[in-house]
């Protein structure tokens, strides 16, 4: 039953995945040419696990911004894996270990792809989707990193408005109450709000307190 | 040691732990009670979110190019109510497509 599921995630995810991968080598090209090793690079995609806040960091060191501005940047950037997590938290199985090796699995797409239209997650789908990701993107970086421009710019093909295409289309299957609805729109007014005037990260970890609209007196 | 491992050992650290918080300290057994209602609004206002920054987001200003183009396209596509790789795959040929004429 539970395979089933893995199997399940894994296909849904594979289009995101082939983005994902597109992205990941040309991650490993940008850290070769700020200065960041192969090893090194290689090494943060399978730690940090990321997108954004990688590329914040190989970004910020490019241009000598110092290890304290990128260390800030991707912290902010990945700060929105608290709340997240947090949903996640009753569908994870097992011992401490178990739940700390699976909870790395977490990025939005697989937390996203795990959500079901009854508004419950699915351990299987986020398992099963976040395993293909984190195959592609330590594999893209390793690519990339390795053979240097291979497969010229993502942008070109138009793979980065493959997110938010994904992200919109998971969103509508989740608005079925006014109050969701209302946390939607909140949330995406918040960001809009803050994305001229705070650093990445902080638009999306603010628009998270609009989930605040469903607190019930205990 | 490099600066540059500095960095990854500080920012995994860091992830791992974000990611980790919920699984490990609260995981298996069901969020209290009044949280319930918050959690269950956390995917509709975290995945707006995420749509409008990658859709305008820029460097701390909001862009305008050929992402709302495909996110437009991803729209019909949801609107005609199209499986999820087709919604993905037209949003990016949209994209591209602009930027190739554009």
């Amino acid at each position: 039953m539970t395979a089933a599921r893995y199997r399940d995630g894994a296909r849904r995810i594979a289009p995101i995945a082939v983005a994902a991968f597109a992205f990941s080598v040309s991650f490993g090209v940008l850290a070769r040419a700020s200065g960041i090793g192969t090893v090194e690079a290689i090494v943060m995609s399978a730690t940090v696990f990321a997108g954004s806040a990688q590329f914040a960091i190989a970004s910020i060191l490019a241009v000598g911004g110092g290890i304290a501005s990128a260390i800030l940047a991707a912290v902010l950037l990945n700060a929105r894996y608290a709340p997240i997590s947090v949903s996640l938290a009753p569908i994870f199985v097992g011992g401490r270990l178990r739940r700390l090796l699976e909870s790395q699995l977490i990025v939005d797409e697989s937390w996203a792809m795990s959500r079901r239209p009854d508004g419950r997650y699915d351990r299987g789908l986020l398992v099963g989707a976040g395993l293909v990701l984190y195959a592609c993107w330590v594999g893209g970086t390793v690519v990339g990193a390795i053979a240097g421009e291979a497969l010229g710019d993502p942008a070109d093909l138009g793979l980065d408005a493959a997110f938010p295409a994904l992200f919109l289309a998971i969103l509508v299957t989740q608005v079925h109450s006014r109050r969701a609805l209302a946390a939607a729109v909140l949330g995406g007014t918040i960001a809009l709000a803050l994305i001229p005037v705070a650093p990445a990260g902080v638009p999306i970890v603010a628009a998270a307190a609009a989930c605040l609209l469903g607190w019930r007196r205990p | 040691m490099s600066e540059v491992w500095i960095v990854i050992g500080v920012v995994a650290a860091a992830t791992i732990a974000l990611k980790a918080v919920g699984p490990v300290l609260l995981g298996g057994k069901p969020l209290p009670r009044h949280l319930t209602g918050i959690v269950a609004l956390l995917a509709p206002a975290l995945l707006a979110a995420l749509v409008v920054t990658q859709v305008v987001g820029g460097d701390e200003e909001i862009v305008l190019d050929a992402r709302l183009v495909g996110l437009g396209a991803a729209v019909v596509a949801i609107l005609l109510r199209a499986p999820l790789l087709v919604v993905v795959v037209a949003a990016a040929a949209a994209t591209a497509l602009v930027r190739l004429i554009g």
